[in-house]
C-alpha cells in the first residue's frame, strides 16, 4: 500500500498552475458514474471541444453565482476546471481518464447542502443550455450526476 | 375522529419540533429546489398535478429549510364551476401541512335541481403529509420512489342537502399512499397514489351514501414529461367512489401543462373530464391554476 501510494505521488506531477495535493490512489471509479456506451452523448455535448468549453463556462458561473461561490473561495480553480472536464468527458464516453480524488474525499468540509447543489445543477443547465445541448441529452447526463449528491452533501 | 385529529396534529406538531432543530452544523436556508420538482398544487391543496396527488412535498425547501405555496385555482365546467384557494407549508422536504378552500358553483343547474340558482357547495380541506423515503429527483440509480403517506380532513358546508340527498356525513377523512418518480434519463414524471375515501365529488357532496358507506380504495396516477427546465406537460386518472343513488359518479381525468415561468410562479392549465355531476351529464371544461412558491 505505501509503495502503491509512493508510485502514485512520483506519478501525480503537478500540472502548471495547480497547488500540491496529498497523494490518493486514482482511478476512473473515482468519477463516481460509470461512462454511457456509445456516441450519441458525445455528440450531444459536440465531443471534447464542446465539453471543454460547457466546463469552461460552468465553472465561470459557479465562481460567480452569489448563493454558492463562498464554497470556491480559497479553491484551486485551475484543478476544478481539469478535473471537471475529465470527469464530464470520461462520464460522456470521450475516451478521456479521470485523476481526481472520489466525490466523497474532493467535498470533505466543503460544507456543502442540498440547496447548493441546487444551484450548481441550475449552473450546469445554464451552460449546457449555452453550448446547445438537447434538453433530453442534459437530462440523461444529469442522471448520471444526481445521485453524487448523496457522497457532495456531508451536512 | 376528533380525538384521532388531535393526536395527529400533536404528532405531526412533534415531528416538526424535532426536524427544525437539526443536529449538527446545519445552516437554515432558503429554496434549493429545482423548478417544478415540487409540482403544483391540487385542487385539494396538497403537492401534486392538479388532480392527483404527489409524494413531493410542497415549497422550494430543502432539508435545511422551510418552504411554502399559495395557490388560486379555477375550473370552468358547462354546468357548474369550481374554485380552489389555498396554500401549504413544507417543512424540512420532510412534512407537509396544506389548507384549501373548496366553492362549487351550480349557477343555473342549481335552479333544476331544486337547489336554487347559483347554491354554492364548499369545503373545507386540511391535509397533512409525510415523505417516507426515496428522494424523486436526486436518487437516479435507484428504482426506489419518493414515498410519502397522508391524511385530508374535509369538512363540506351544506350540511342538510347532502343529508337530502343520501350522503352519510358532513365530514370525513381520506388517508393515502403516493409513489412519485422522476426518470431524469427519460425526461419522464410517473406517479401513483392509493387513497383511502368515502368522499362524494371529493367531499363536496359529503360522504359515504345510500348506495354505499364504506372505505374502499381509490387511485390517482399521472404521467409528466418534462419538455424544458421549467415547462411540463402530462395527464392524470383519479377515480372515485360511487356512494350516492341519485347520481352517479364517474372517474376524473386531465391533460396538464404546467409552466414555471418564474422562480416564484407556475401557471398550470388543464383540459379536464369530471364525468356527470350531480345528475348533470358530461362536465368537461378548463383548469386554470397559479401557484406562488417560496
Amino acid at each position: 500500500m505505501i509503495l502503491l501510494l509512493a508510485l502514485a505521488a512520483a506519478a501525480q506531477t503537478i500540472p502548471p498552475g495547480e497547488d500540491p495535493v496529498a497523494p490518493y490512489a486514482q482511478h476512473d471509479t473515482n468519477a463516481g458514474a460509470t461512462p454511457f456506451r456509445g456516441s450519441a452523448m458525445l455528440r450531444a455535448f459536440h465531443g471534447r471541444v464542446g465539453i471543454d468549453r460547457m466546463t469552461d463556462d460552468f465553472v465561470n458561473r459557479l465562481v460567480a453565482d452569489n448563493r454558492i461561490a463562498d464554497i470556491f473561495k480559497g479553491q484551486d480553480i485551475v484543478r476544478l476546471r481539469r478535473l471537471l472536464k475529465e470527469q464530464f468527458c470520461y462520464i460522456l464516453a470521450g475516451g478521456c481518464t479521470y485523476t481526481g480524488r472520489t466525490m466523497r474525499d474532493s467535498h470533505k468540509n466543503l460544507g456543502v447542502q442540498q440547496a447548493d447543489m441546487g444551484a450548481l445543477v441550475e449552473d450546469l443547465q445554464a451552460a449546457m443550455r449555452k453550448e446547445g445541448v438537447a434538453f433530453p441529452a442534459q437530462n440523461r447526463f444529469l442522471a448520471k450526476l444526481a445521485p453524487m449528491r448523496r457522497d457532495t452533501v456531508q451536512r | 375522529m376528533t380525538s384521532f385529529l388531535a393526536s395527529l396534529i400533536a404528532s405531526v406538531l412533534g415531528a416538526m419540533l424535532l426536524i427544525a432543530t437539526p443536529a449538527g452544523a446545519s445552516e437554515r436556508r432558503q429554496g434549493g429546489k429545482l423548478l417544478l420538482t415540487d409540482g403544483v398544487s391540487t385542487v385539494d391543496g396538497s403537492a401534486g398535478g392538479g388532480l392527483a396527488t404527489w409524494a413531493v412535498i410542497s415549497g422550494a425547501e430543502t432539508k435545511d429549510g422551510i418552504g411554502g405555496s399559495v395557490h388560486a385555482s379555477y375550473v370552468a365546467l358547462p354546468n357548474f364551476d369550481l374554485t380552489s384557494f389555498g396554500g401549504a407549508i413544507g417543512f424540512s422536504n420532510r412534512v407537509e401541512l396544506s389548507y384549501a378552500h373548496q366553492a362549487f358553483d351550480t349557477r343555473a343547474a342549481g335552479a333544476a335541481l331544486g337547489l336554487g340558482r347559483g347554491f354554492t357547495f364548499g369545503q373545507h380541506i386540511v391535509g397533512a403529509k409525510l415523505r417516507l423515503v426515496g428522494d424523486a429527483v436526486y436518487d437516479q440509480d435507484r428504482l426506489l420512489p419518493q414515498i410519502a403517506i397522508g391524511v385530508q380532513y374535509k369538512i363540506a358546508t351544506k350540511g342538510a342537502v347532502i343529508r337530502a340527498v343520501g350522503g352519510q356525513a358532513q365530514r370525513g377523512m381520506d388517508f393515502y399512499a403516493a409513489a412519485t418518480k422522476l426518470v431524469l434519463s427519460k425526461s419522464v414524471l410517473l406517479g401513483a397514489t392509493v387513497r383511502f375515501t368515502k368522499a362524494n365529488q371529493f367531499g363536496l357532496l359529503g360522504f359515504g351514501g345510500d348506495r354505499e358507506d364504506r372505505y374502499r380504495p381509490q387511485f390517482e396516477g399521472s404521467i409528466g414529461r418534462l419538455l424544458t427546465r421549467n415547462l411540463v406537460i402530462g395527464a392524470e386518472y383519479r377515480t372515485k367512489p360511487n356512494n350516492l343513488g341519485f347520481a352517479r359518479e364517474q372517474n376524473a381525468w386531465d391533460g396538464f401543462a404546467a409552466w414555471s415561468f418564474n422562480r416564484h410562479a407556475t401557471l398550470t392549465a388543464a383540459y379536464t373530464d369530471l364525468g356527470d355531476i350531480a345528475t348533470v351529464r358530461g362536465q368537461r371544461g378548463a383548469l386554470v391554476s397559479l401557484q406562488g412558491r417560496f
